[in-house]
């Protein structure tokens, strides 16, 4: 049934409007995120006190003078990083939840990929910011002199923590309506992150004990970096489908 | 072109069919009163058209364009039943942030301009969170008239608000239609919404009982469009005043 117009209304095109470029919009949800985050604290405290609490109570499980434990450390440190990203990721979406914000968000001229490139880059700063207070810290517990090579593991830091935020993001997009996110979220995530976590614990061993990256071992590094394109581009091209439903 | 239309939409939910072949035209300029019972289908009509959810079947355009296309998205204004505004940002931010991601050229001046029109000007820095209830409702309409859009969807406006909020969501909505913009709103309150609309559509169970022209009879018997083309035997809801 056609409504007709009210007769004798002036009626207003639609007014023609700059667009916000990608590089404009990913970067204004990552600063309103940060900013949100900043001011509560919520992800932020709890990830970091829980990665902090996890690096103390491992110390006391494993001798920090045994050489195998320095071997082990590697394993131990991403586990702590995976536990703790999955604090801040859980809370990505759900922040948007309050309000109903996320309809807004979904509402504008704003493509699903820089909402979600947004997100991940916010997720990102969070967590590396987080790995970056844990690292002294897990330096003093375990006797390993992780400063030693701090220029190839930054590389492998920054590389892994892509990866972990990226599959993160889209799955704290995915289960943000879901009653058991917090539950859900993990269990869907850290199978996904096998072979990043595997790459970047591979690597990262030999660098907290202070030896170089043998040739052998740059195999982790390209599965790392091929991971992050994949999955990246995985996650952009399906955002909006898993967004709009 | 028409500013909204919609050629037989259904959507599901589960097995349920919540909107069941819908097929409803708006020219611009003109303002549509979406009326129906809770769970007539009208939030997610609202939700199909403004791009927030996909249709089972069925084809939904803005101006022409498929409500997820950017240039649609850019001409929609929606104000639903929560603010979508964040509680941690301050007023100020909240429209800045809005008019950053609507591209506006001057987002500050835009969000400053609302914030005088809303008479939140002075709390402009404080916390969305610190805000009364009223306060924030009239900070969401801001927020859904910010980026000067051609089609406004509200769904339930006038629920919760305060008679400051109410009076000047009127006043705009009045403004905007003398604009020729083109307005849907869905509510429960009838007096209000038919005051302002030139149109209205009945949705019962899912299903378009009647779409037309808004009469003086609807208006003077504001129950009386449901006497007629409501469900059998059913009494107007609660809002309807004689």
């Amino acid at each position: 049934m056609a409504v007709p117009a009210l007769r004798g209304a002036p009626v207003r095109t639609p007014a023609r409007r700059p667009r916000l470029s990608f590089v404009r919009q990913v970067l204004t949800v990552a600063s309103k995120d940060l900013r949100s985050e900043l001011r509560t604290k919520e992800a932020l405290n709890s990830s970091l006190a829980f990665a902090l609490v996890i690096l103390l109570l491992f110390s006391f499980a494993f001798e920090p003078t045994e050489a195998q434990t320095r071997e082990i450390s590697g394993g131990l440190l991403w586990l702590v990083f995976a536990f703790a990203g999955a604090l801040i990721l859980n809370r990505s979406f759900a922040r948007e939840l309050a309000n109903d914000c996320l309809d807004a968000l979904i509402a504008a001229p704003m493509s699903g990929a820089a909402l979600f490139l947004g997100k991940a880059l916010a997720n990102f700063a969070l967590l590396l910011a987080v790995e970056l207070v844990c690292l002294p810290v897990f330096g003093v517990f375990y006797n390993v002199h992780w400063t030693g090579r701090l220029p190839s593991l930054l590389v492998v830091i920054v590389l892994g923590t892509w990866g972990v935020t990226v599959v993160g993001t889209i799955f704290s997009a995915l289960t943000v309506n879901l009653r058991l996110r917090e539950l859900m979220l993990p269990m869907l995530v850290y199978p996904i992150l096998i072979p990043c976590l595997l790459a970047a614990v591979q690597l990262t061993s030999p660098l907290v004990m202070g030896q170089p990256l043998t040739p052998e071992l740059m195999i982790w590094l390209r599965l790392l970096v091929v991971f992050d394109v994949i999955f990246t581009a995985l996650a952009v091209a399906l955002v909006e489908t898993v967004m709009v439903r | 072109m028409k500013a909204i239309e919609a050629a037989g939409v259904w959507k599901y939910y589960g097995d349920f069919p919540a909107l069941r072949d819908i097929s409803v035209s708006v020219e611009p300029g003109a303002c549509l009163a979406l009326l129906g019972r809770n769970g007539a289908g009208k939030t997610t009509l609202l939700k199909i058209v403004a791009g927030l959810s996909r249709a089972a079947r069925g084809r939904v355009a803005i101006h022409g364009a498929e409500p997820r296309a950017q240039a649609a998205r850019r001409e929609i204004g929606v104000l639903g039943h929560a603010i979508s505004l964040y509680d941690e940002l301050s007023a100020l931010e909240n429209l800045r942030l809005f008019g950053r991601i609507y591209g506006l050229e001057d987002p500050e001046r835009a969000a400053s301009e609302w914030l005088e029109r809303t008479g939140l000007e002075r709390v402009r820095d404080g916390l969305v969170r610190e805000f009364s209830r009223g306060m924030r409702q009239r900070l969401a309409v801001a927020r859904a008239f910010l980026h000067d859009p051609s089609v406004l969807l509200l769904d339930e406006p006038f629920t919760a608000l305060d008679d400051r909020a109410i009076a000047l969501l009127q006043a705009l909505l009045r403004q905007a239609v003398e604009q020729g913009r083109t307005v849907v709103i869905s509510t429960h309150q009838l007096r209000e919404a038919l005051e302002l609309a030139t149109h209205v559509a009945l949705l019962v169970r899912g299903r378009l009982a009647y779409a037309g022209e808004r009469t003086a009879e609807m208006l003077e018997d504001t129950g009386w469009l449901y006497r007629h083309y409501g469900e059998p035997q059913s009494a107007p809801p609660p809002g309807a005043r004689g």
